[in-house]
């Protein structure tokens, strides 16, 4: 019964969004709205000795200016999440007062009439400053020297040692122990749409609205109410249309309880849109771990243990995940192979600069990309082929549930599968003859492989800090519309479309028929969010169940109407029928018309639904019944709707094989794409063109990782890459065509068999990328180089040696 | 991202641009595409009080042929040039040099006398209008003048046009036969703008040797310039795989490479030796 699940439906959202027909917060304007702009801080770290706000307080339209001393502890500290023992937790509060940590802190904010007067009143306020000793980078800060927050002494917000089995023995009796120094540099990313809110509070009503792009609304309120001491329920959060977040906007942000506070305190809406450049300074980044590698392994490849011990490069300030994104690489450092001691070692430091924190990923590229180099580390080091090494490690397919040595249970997977497609699409032995050819030519050709797995569908609860399951609501309206209320709220990913296709195969409706509903806290009922890859396995799976429990009531409605017993009614995608016959109307075919009540003048009553004599109802008819309630079973309930909260028993664990084929100018350093081909296994597939689109961007932001981005400070903690012109993201002319497969190895976490797709492309791409240029360089000596990998580097190794 | 207030006229003839410019020299700015100026003045690098929209003056946009002249207006865009059939015919250097500029919307809009007048280092338009030695037709208060290509770019976002001037045309000699052109260029990934830029303008001789070469090379220094050691390399001799390098190899003599967070100085002159030779051979390939 799937007209729709497994097919490539167009996103529903998609006209409005090309017709720029969508209402981003930027595009909800209310009467009397005022504008809000931030001073932000130019120095890493300075003492501030005083501040003037008066000439710009007597700039005309200017309406309000606050300083981090007029706020003092009026809103309570940004919040973090993540419960770390003995974590050192500065206090965090949205403007500075005493002194700036990093560039882009925020220290005044201006509110005005309009946005331009906002602006120009930023540049009338004086600061000044006392310089003090800036510390950009990880190691140096973990060493000592300049501290970031005086009242802890030194850098290190904490140590973490995670991991099981003796790695000591385990590498003390290893064949070879391989060492290796890696770097995930700090990334920005870099939403479409910046970050943005408007508050409005009513003081008649005593209520807050607050709109902001944000991935969890939900619990965006939570924590608004508690640093803004408003009572939860006067508090509505709406996240109309988001433009991407990748993480950044699983965050909550000084930014946005202030905005809400001033509300508050002028009694009329106020609006902030982040500026490019404060995107680039003042939301979150990404990765920032620089780490040590040590991997033991047999001759025969068999890696017998695997330690990482890294420096996490947290910023200044905590944000909502910042010190527990490195333990989410802990837990994946086992990738898809059976390694028998693992352990990571953590010293999460503090430095002058922008908090890192989730971005696509967020701790698994990290994780996977050690693996993968280490794997094929050990191959280069052993002189075996890269895809045998990971063949002779994987677990078989039997050996699932799996337990890695960092404590996880691997649900499902078939990972020689998926590798052994992945090299047949590639057509992988031949790739290596032309290799050889090539080179015997004086080319620089390479292959890169990585095999990953991932963890997903993010989480249990008992795993998560704030709730792991996920909510839906269904609902069949009188006139037999079909609404859902989810609680994974998207940000571009497609859910009114996938959730409408489950929904409209479940109830046997035309997808047209259904709306989902999201991102309003006073509509949906309590979620969790849209991040770790989690909306449809989790947020997916609510759905289904509501609907299945929706169905079990219709069915108690469609045995009394009809008159029989609940065990002769039969349920097809027409509706429930007297007798079990096949109904010849294909799937799904929709509403017939004269099933639907007509004249529907506001007050008009609605028809009676006609049941006599009929041996079938549709969903329609039964809704109609329920809504009405004249002709109910007993002490049944009016109405129909399901309203069901997901809890997940475990995790998922998509896994695949990324194959990149790179050519290396050999004059220039200049790397290109020959070929990219992917295989990915995310399990049951609800709409395979939104996991193209998934896998797609994925391996886009994998390019960026690879060979393009970072964020870079220099010395004095200043921020270079302050701009697009500096920060390369990867534009669709830079890019390959992607060769996309999949093997479908469903999980049974969930009903649906569904495991998730967020993320996978990240995960798999970045090490296949840096893989195939280290292969490439390999006859020059080349085991390992750090990313992103510019050509002049590439170019220096191969002018070195020839 | 949010400019400081100014005031804006579209003025619709020249004279009256000129006029309006020469009134408030120090505060004013003509403003053409757009797509250097705006940029500049939303991140506040360019504050100025007065725009004054050279787009709604009639025929500044328009490429025509005078004698052995081509005449390219100040506001014509890059995407015109690009898409000119005549000139992929006559001036292949000048469509070629257009379409590695940006992205199709920044094609669009952006025009080649503003680039020009912009003068970024990295711009790719100065290569080829050094290139093919054109000359530029100012306008001021007192009058017309011309400017040579090599005396136009002056340093890095300065060019000879006085703060009352307006550069009205570009004129291009017309191509000889046998002429040779191409333009490559290495593009910064973050902004597209050139790390090298090389445009080459030669002739072969019934000799088959080299009769002459221009080589205008952009993004290594603080100023686009011409290769003159390169040029005089290839001038007169035979244009084989081994002269080629050999004169290439001069790309970046007595420069001063920039450096940045894509390239170094040193990485740069390599690029720039490379590119130049393949230029070369690209435009030489098309003979
Ligand atoms: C995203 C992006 C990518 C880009 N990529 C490239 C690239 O790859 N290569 C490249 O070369 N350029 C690139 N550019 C710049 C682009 O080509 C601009 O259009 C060009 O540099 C300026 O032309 P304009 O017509 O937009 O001028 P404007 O921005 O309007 O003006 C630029 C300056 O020139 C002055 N000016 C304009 N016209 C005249 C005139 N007739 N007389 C005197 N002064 C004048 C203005 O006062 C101003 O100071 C890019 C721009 C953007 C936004």
């Amino acid at each position: 019964m799937s007209k729709f699940v497994g097919q490539r439906v167009k996103r529903t959202e998609d006209p409005r969004l090309i017709k720029g027909l969508g209402h981003y917060v930027d595009d909800i304007r209310l009467p009397d709205t005022l504008h809000v702009a931030f001073l932000r801080s130019m120095y890493a770290h300075a003492r501030i000795t005083n501040i003037d706000v008066s000439e710009a307080m007597n700039t005309p339209g200017v309406v309000a200016v606050y300083t981090g001393r007029d706020l003092g502890e009026k809103i309570g500290p940004v919040p973090c999440a993540a419960a770390l023992p003995d974590l050192k937790v500065p206090d965090h509060r949205p403007l500075a007062s005493d002194k700036v940590y990093f560039v882009g802190h925020p220290i005044a904010a201006v509110v005005a009439t309009d946005r331009y007067a906002a602006r120009d009143a930023v540049d009338l306020i004086m600061v000044d400053y006392e310089e003090l000793a800036v510390v950009v980078d990880p190691e140096e800060a973990a060493k000592g020297g300049a501290v970031v927050h005086e009242k802890f002494g030194d850098n290190v917000a904490y140590k973490l040692t995670a991991g099981e089995g003796d790695i000591d023995a385990a590498l003390a009796s290893a064949d070879k122990v391989i060492k290796q120094r890696i770097l995930n540099q700090r990334l920005a990313p870099i939403a479409m749409e910046p970050r943005g809110v408007l508050a409005r509070y009513l003081p008649g009503e005593e209520e807050l609205t607050v709109w902001s792009s944000t991935q969890i609304p939900h619990l965006l309120r939570t924590q608004l109410a508690l640093m803004i001491g408003i009572p939860e329920n006067k508090l509505r959060v709406i996240t109309p249309e988001v433009g991407g977040g990748f993480g950044s906007k699983l965050n909550v942000y000084g930014e946005e309880a202030l905005l809400g506070w001033i509300s508050m305190q002028l009694g009329k809406p106020v609006k902030w849109i982040e500026t490019r450049r404060e995107n680039m300074a003042s939301t979150i980044h990404g990765r920032g771990q620089v780490g040590y590698i040590e991997v033991g392994c047999r001759n025969d490849g068999t890696i017998t243990g695997l330690r990482y011990n890294v420096f996490a490069d947290l910023g200044a300030y905590h944000q909502l995940l910042t010190p527990a994104i490195p333990t989410l690489t802990g837990l994946m450092l086992s990738g898809c192979y059976k390694i028998p001691a693992i352990q990571i070692n953590v010293t999460g430091v503090f430095t002058n600069k922008m908090a890192t924190d989730a971005y696509r990923g967020a701790g698994r590229p990290e994780a996977t990309y050690v693996v993968e180099r280490a794997a094929d580390l050990v191959a280069a080091e052993l002189g075996l082929d890269p895809v045998e090494v990971r063949r002779r490690n994987f677990p078989k397919p039997d050996e699932f549930p799996f337990k890695t040595a960092t404590g996880l249970f691997y649900d499902s997977g078939n990972y020689e599968a998926a590798l052994d497609k992945a090299l047949q699409n590639a057509d992988y032995a031949r790739l290596r003859e032309e290799q050889k050819r090539a080179r015997d030519e004086g080319r620089i050709i390479g292959i890169g492989v990585s095999t990953y797995v991932e963890i997903c569908a993010l989480g249990p609860s008992q795993a998560m800090p704030a709730g792991g399951w996920e909510s839906a609501t269904v609902r069949i309206e009188p006139t037999g519309k079909v609404t859902i209320l989810t609680g994974a709220s998207p940000h571009g990913q497609g859910q009114e479309t996938s959730f409408a296709q489950i929904a409209a195969d479940e109830l046997g409706v035309d997808i047209g028929d259904v709306t989902v509903i999201h991102g309003d806290t006073s509509i949906v009922q309590y979620g969790i969010g849209t991040f770790g890859s989690r909306a449809t396995a989790v947020g997916g799976t609510a759905v289904y169940i509501a609907i299945e429990r929706l169905k079990e009531k219709a069915n108690k409605i469609a045995a009394h109407l009809l008159q029989a017993d609940i065990s002769k009614v039969v349920w097809d995608e027409n509706g429930f029928n007297l007798e079990p016959e096949p109904a010849k109307v294909a799937a799904g075919a929709g509403v017939p018309e004269a099933d639907l009540p007509a004249g529907q003048a506001p007050g008009a009553s609605l028809p009676e639904p006609q049941i006599e004599g009929k041996k079938s109802l549709s969903l329609q008819d039964i809704a109609l019944a329920a809504h009405l309630a004249k002709d109910l079973p007993p002490d049944m309930e009016p109405g129909l709707s399901a309203t069901y909260f997901f809890e997940p028993k475990n995790f998922t664990f998509p896994f695949g094989t990324h194959i990149a084929i790179v050519e290396i100018d050999r004059e220039t350093g200049e790397i290109k794409f020959q070929r990219y081909v992917a295989v990915d296994d995310c399990g049951k597939v609800i709409n395979p063109m939104l996991v193209d689109g998934q896998v797609q961007g994925g391996i886009v932001q994998a390019i960026g990782q690879a060979l393009y981005e970072e964020v870079v400070y220099d010395e004095q903690g200043q921020l270079v890459t302050g701009t697009l012109m500096d920060y390369a993201v990867p534009k669709a002319a830079m890019l390959p065509w992607f060769e996309l497969d999949r093997t479908e190895t469903p999980t049974d976490v969930n009903p649906m068999g569904v495991k998730g797709v967020g993320e996978a492309g990240t995960i798999g791409a970045t090490p296949a990328i840096v893989n195939a240029v280290v292969d490439a360089l390999s006859p020059y000596g080349i085991r390992h180089i750090d990313m992103p990998i510019k050509p002049e580097n590439v170019w220096k190794i191969v002018n070195q040696q020839s | 991202m949010i400019p400081v207030q100014f005031d804006y006229v579209a003025p619709a003839t020249l004279d009256e641009a000129a006029r309006l410019l020469a009134e408030h020299q120090d505060e004013a700015k003509l403003l053409a595409g757009g797509h250097s100026l705006i940029p500049a003045m939303k991140l506040r690098l360019a504050q100025p009080s007065l725009l004054i929209d050279i787009g709604r003056i009639k025929d500044l946009a328009y490429i025509t042929e005078e004698g052995d002249q081509i005449r390219i207006g100040a506001m014509t865009t890059h995407y015109q040039i690009e898409a000119s059939e005549r000139l992929k015919e006559i001036c292949p250097l000048l469509p070629e040099c257009a379409a590695s500029i940006g992205d199709v919307q920044v094609r669009n809009k952006g025009t080649i006398g503003g680039s020009l007048a912009h003068a970024d280092p990295a711009a790719d338009w100065p290569a080829a209008i050094l290139a093919l030695d054109a000359e530029m037709i100012a306008v001021g208060a007192q009058g017309e003048r011309t400017i040579r290509a090599q005396d136009f770019f002056v340093d890095m976002l300065t060019t000879s046009l006085e703060p009352n001037e307006i550069l009205r045309e570009i004129r291009v000699p017309q191509p000889q036969k046998n002429t040779a052109q191409a333009y490559m260029k290495v593009a910064q990934p973050a902004s597209g703008f050139a790390v090298v830029g090389i445009a080459v303008n030669l002739t072969r001789g019934d000799d088959g040797r080299c009769q002459s070469a221009n080589i205008g090379i952009t993004g290594v220094a603080a100023k686009a310039y011409r290769a003159s050691n390169v040029e005089s390399a290839l001038a007169g001799n035979a244009l084989d795989e081994q002269t080629i390098a050999a004169a290439a190899a001069h790309a970046a003599d007595g420069v001063d490479a920039n450096s940045d967070l894509y390239a170094s100085a040193d990485y740069r002159r390599h690029l720039a030796e490379v590119y130049t030779r393949r230029a070369i051979q690209k435009a030489i390939a098309k003979l």
